[in-house]
């Protein structure tokens, strides 16, 4: 059974082609068949994030125009087995794709993958719709701020009035010191006003541009906190019961051992 | 008395303040989301005002909106309806 997840989240640069690239890497690299779609037509970044971008031949817009087959546009990753990428064309418009087409295409794949992940671009335009249109799950990302939670709600209404009930959330770029001293919203203050559940939490960590400089998705560093959390989210979405990662705890790790050191932190 | 009531108020955290702008922010869009909302509230309150006076049904506006709080502190969501009133009927004596 494959399942079509839109990752989305209505305000731009909060971290949807992130999420995407390591969840899809993520669920590669659990023995999943995964296609990423980067519905983001005009500015393509998945491919640059994931370190394929020299590798593009044929595109979306190639594939739904019947410039190509789908087979021919799909780049294999070669260093994880499983994974797949479906660029986005560069010099078009999102209005070259119709939800129709989308539909089709997403059809299609489900013959030959286990997960097709679509990165959605911001806005709640015709890329918004053309990247739910063939999908079946939602996860909508945000970050802790006015602006971002907001805009989530918006997208909420919107998937469930088109028939995308019951997403999932994730929050990104949390600072557990500006939580602590009252700076920055809570996850408990977050969820309280989305009412919706929650299926990751990603801390703000500098190892996500170090990867995305380099091309390689932080969920296959087993030092990068943030590539802890995606490891957490790939499993909660393979069905997986897995504790919401304990943030505080591990930035109080440095604090117990000083005062195990009787050292005083100041 | 002014200042020292601001005395004893400790300064609200930044992200308290950001909850309470968000809650206050969604009541507005989450009511713009589905236009029947609006359209139900409307047509409940004309059912309503219709038992006691004649109004212009056409004439009506309602909009959810926001205004300053009693004590000018604070800003509240606010339903405002304009009804205008044709006649008043009798029977309601
Ligand atoms: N957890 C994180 N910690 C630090 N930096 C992050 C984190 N998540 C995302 N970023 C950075 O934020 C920026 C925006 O991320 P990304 O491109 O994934 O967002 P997006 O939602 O896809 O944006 P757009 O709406 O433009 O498509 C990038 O520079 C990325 O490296
Ligand atoms: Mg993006």
């Amino acid at each position: 059974m494959s399942e079509v997840i839109v990752i989305t989240s209505g305000k731009g640069g909060v971290g949807k082609t992130t999420s995407t690239a390591n969840i899809g890497t993520g669920l590669a690299l659990m023995g999943k068949k995964v296609v990423l779609v980067d519905t983001d037509i005009g500015l393509r970044n998945l491919d640059v994030v994931l370190g394929l971008e020299n590798r593009i031949v044929y595109d979306l817009v190639d594939v739904v125009e019947g410039f190509c087959r789908v087979k021919q546009a799909l780049i294999k990753d070669k260093r994880y087995d499983g994974l797949y990428l479906l660029p986005a064309a560069q010099t078009r418009e999102k209005t070259a794709v119709n939800p129709k087409q989308m539909i089709k295409l997403c059809d299609e794949l489900r013959e030959e993958f286990d997960y097709i992940i679509i990165d959605c671009p911001a806005g709640i335009e015709q890329g918004f719709k053309n990247a739910i249109a063939g999908a079946d799950k939602a996860i909508v990302i945000t970050t802790p701020e006015v602006s971002a939670v907001r805009d989530a709600d918006r997208i909420i209404g919107l998937l469930e009035s088109n028939e995308l009930s019951n997403p999932k959330l994730i929050i990104n770029r949390v600072r557990m010191d500006m939580v602590k001293r009252g700076d920055m919203m809570s996850i408990d203050d977050i969820i309280d006003i989305l009412a919706i559940d929650l299926i990751g939490v990603v801390p703000d960590d500098e190892k996500i541009v170090v990867s995305t400089n380099r091309g390689e998705p932080a969920v296959t560093d087993n030092k990068s906190l943030a590539g802890q959390a995606y490891r957490n989210i790939t499993r909660r979405i393979l069905g997986e019961q897995v504790p919401i990662m304990d943030l505080q705890s591990e930035e109080g790790f440095v604090f117990k051992l000083k005062k195990l050191f009787g050292l005083k932190s100041s | 008395m002014l200042d020292i009531f601001k005395f004893f108020n400790k300064p609200k955290n930044s992200k308290d303040v950001a909850k309470e702008r968000l809650k206050l922010v969604l009541i507005h869009d989450r009511a713009n989301v589905s236009p029947q909302f609006l359209e139900m509230v409307k047509s409940e309150i004309i059912k309503v005002i219709n038992n006691y006076m004649d109004i212009d049904e056409s004439e009506l506006d309602i909009q959810l909106t926001r205004t300053k709080s009693e004590d000018g502190e604070r800003i509240v969501p606010a339903l405002v309806a304009n009804i205008p009133i044709k006649s008043v009927k009798n029977s309601g004596k």
